[in-house]
């Protein structure tokens, strides 16, 4: 069954039928399995990966360090969610080391990451210290590498 | 006065040996020209696997340069690789060889066979294999001095080379029964069974076996059986192998010859002068792979298995009925009910669809009426190829009425 799971991750347009001849086994029993696993949010969204510069449309990537005051019952969750509330939220996780939460936002332009640490971020009362590091460059996104080496040329017959 | 000639006097021909002379150019050398001169061609002809030797492997290489492995290696290859190799077989397959004595690093698994055949041949010598089977078998076995002695396999019996069929075909003068599942061309693989029976005969006769085993991580919901492993037959049995189909190594060029002592230091002794080593760089990635590339084999063999199971059932639903190969990344469906013989439909299908396969009469008489086609190629060009080659099928189907 991991293995419907890995085929849709790889590519999400894989359908039931494919799947099915894939790996040998009914496509009620692929359809069922699949079914299950977005009914348990184990399958969370079906998306595709977009090199937007490429399309034109100019984007902000940035990495924010924030350092918090966990609360007493609810530990770092309760401002953990107000920060991943926020739609310039991509990405939030929980890390170990010198700061606590990894914030990774997706905006439109500099200042509005600016207007998001300096209005949303910094003034809620159990958040520290932030630091902001731009991305410069993509290299590698989502498992895919933006700029793929060139394509070697294969023999197009060998025995 | 010395004169200047633009050529021998005496034709090219009479300069060349009879033994090269006698081997005939690869039957699709025709067809390569043909293929090289179309556009927009999808090939399923490719031998060889459609990853890059994994990143960390190429890393390692890369490491050895910058810090100077550049030199000679002892004529078995680094200790340390055949160490690795020795520990590789032992977990395997429960099978112990000494790194010291009983391992040798060659040149892919090409020189594997040649070596395996000149240390082992004296004129006339008969050398049993399957057909159909690899191409470089016959020709590596006739360069050597012997003589090629084909068992036919069928589609009916999955292209197996069975015990009772060899029996008939053993004489005084054979010496080696050389066999190479998972099979190229076709995709078979022998059960620990019909091994035994082959090791049986092999004991019986006291022939030596030469057993191919380069495509032995490739295989599909069922197990490699390693030869050498098999009852009472280690002794007896030559182990080649190589890096180049499991961790996507073919340009690397390095492999091995695993078996007994006395056969090792024959082949060595040909090594020695003929090739000195394996290239160092080769080597060192080679470390590593054994080292940390069981996840990339798990990996490929998990794409080849997808592409395996719909390249088959699109040959049965386009008419071109095609048994189940278990291991390597062939498939060798019957094209007998198109009325064409396997080169007609081959280079048809190149002219009309852009289309490349490999006609199955290459890999030996029991060939014709079959074509290889390789699943080492992304999913996206096995469907685009299934897809002209039904619409080829039909069209030719319906033009015989």
């Amino acid at each position: 069954m991991k293995r419907i799971f890995e085929i849709l991750e790889d590519d999400a347009r894989a359908t039931p039928e494919q799947i099915s001849t894939m790996l040998g086994i009914p496509v009620s029993k692929v359809e069922e399995a699949i079914k299950k696993a977005e009914q348990a949010r184990a399958i969370l969204k079906y998306k595709t990966i977009i090199d937007w510069p490429k399309l034109g449309k100019e984007e902000v990537w940035a990495l924010i360090e924030v350092r918090v005051t966990p609360q007493r019952d609810r530990g770092f969750d309760a401002i953990a969610e107000r920060i991943y509330s926020f739609p310039q939220v991509y990405s939030a996780y929980l890390v170990s080391g010198t700061y606590d939460l990894a914030i990774l936002v997706r905006v439109k332009n500099m200042q509005e990451v600016s207007s998001f640490v300096t209005e949303k971020l910094a003034p809620l009362e159990d958040v520290q210290s932030t630091v902001t590091h731009f991305f410069l460059r993509r290299y590698k996104a989502d498992g895919e590498i933006t700029e793929p080496p060139e394509e070697f040329k294969r023999l197009p017959i060998t025995l | 006065m010395s004169r200047i000639k633009s050529a021998p006097a005496k034709p090219f021909d009479s300069f060349i040996c009879q033994k090269v002379d006698g081997i005939s150019p690869s039957g699709i050398r025709k067809f390569f020209e043909l293929l090289s001169s179309t556009e927009g061609v999808v090939s399923l002809g490719i031998g060889e696997p459609d990853f890059v030797t994994p990143w960390h492997i190429r890393e390692a290489a890369i490491r050895s340069l910058q810090q100077g492995y550049t030199m000679y290696t002892s004529n078995y290859g680094l200790l340390e690789l055949r160490k690795e190799l020795a520990k590789y077989f032992e977990l395997h397959y429960g099978l112990s060889y000494d790194p010291q004595r009983e391992i040798l690093i060659t040149v892919g698994t090409s020189e594997g066979l040649d070596l395996s055949m000149r240390a082992t041949l004296n004129p006339g010598d008969e050398v049993i294999i399957p057909d159909p089977c690899y191409v470089a078998y016959s020709p590596c076995i006739v360069l050597a001095g012997g003589v090629p002695v084909t068992v036919p396999t069928t589609s009916e019996n999955d292209f197996i080379i069975k015990a009772s069929d060899i029996e008939p075909r053993i004489t005084k003068r054979t010496k080696i029964i050389l066999i190479g599942y998972p099979s190229n061309p076709t995709g078979a693989v022998m059960s620990r069974g019909e091994l035994n029976e082959i090791a049986e005969l092999a004991q019986q006769y006291d022939l030596l076996v030469i057993s191919d085993e380069i495509y032995a991580r490739l295989v599909y919901g069922v197990e490699h059986t390693c030869f050498a492993g098999l009852p009472g037959v280690r002794e007896q049995t030559i182990l080649l192998g190589g890096f180049s189909k499991s961790y996507a190594m073919t340009g690397w060029r390095i492999g091995y010859v695993v078996a007994n002592n006395q056969f090792i230091e024959a082949m060595t002794r040909i090594h020695q002068y003929t090739m000195l080593c394996t290239p160092i760089m080769a080597q060192m990635a080679a470390i590593e792979a054994l080292k940390s590339g069981e996840d990339d084999i798990e990996m490929m063999v998990k794409e080849y298995d997808k592409r395996r199971r719909v390249m088959v059932k699109g040959f049965n639903d386009i008419g071109l009925p095609c048994f189940e190969p278990k291991g390597a990344f062939f498939t060798f469906p019957s094209i007998e009910n198109t009325g064409m013989t396997s080169e007609e439909f081959s280079e048809k299908l190149l002219m009309e669809e852009k289309v490349a396969v490999i006609p199955g009469s290459a890999f030996g008489q029991c060939g014709r009426g079959f074509i290889r086609c390789s699943y080492a190629t992304p999913l996206a060009n096995i469907e685009e190829a299934l897809k002209r080659m039904g619409k080829f099928v039909n069209k030719h189907r319906k033009s015989r009425g």
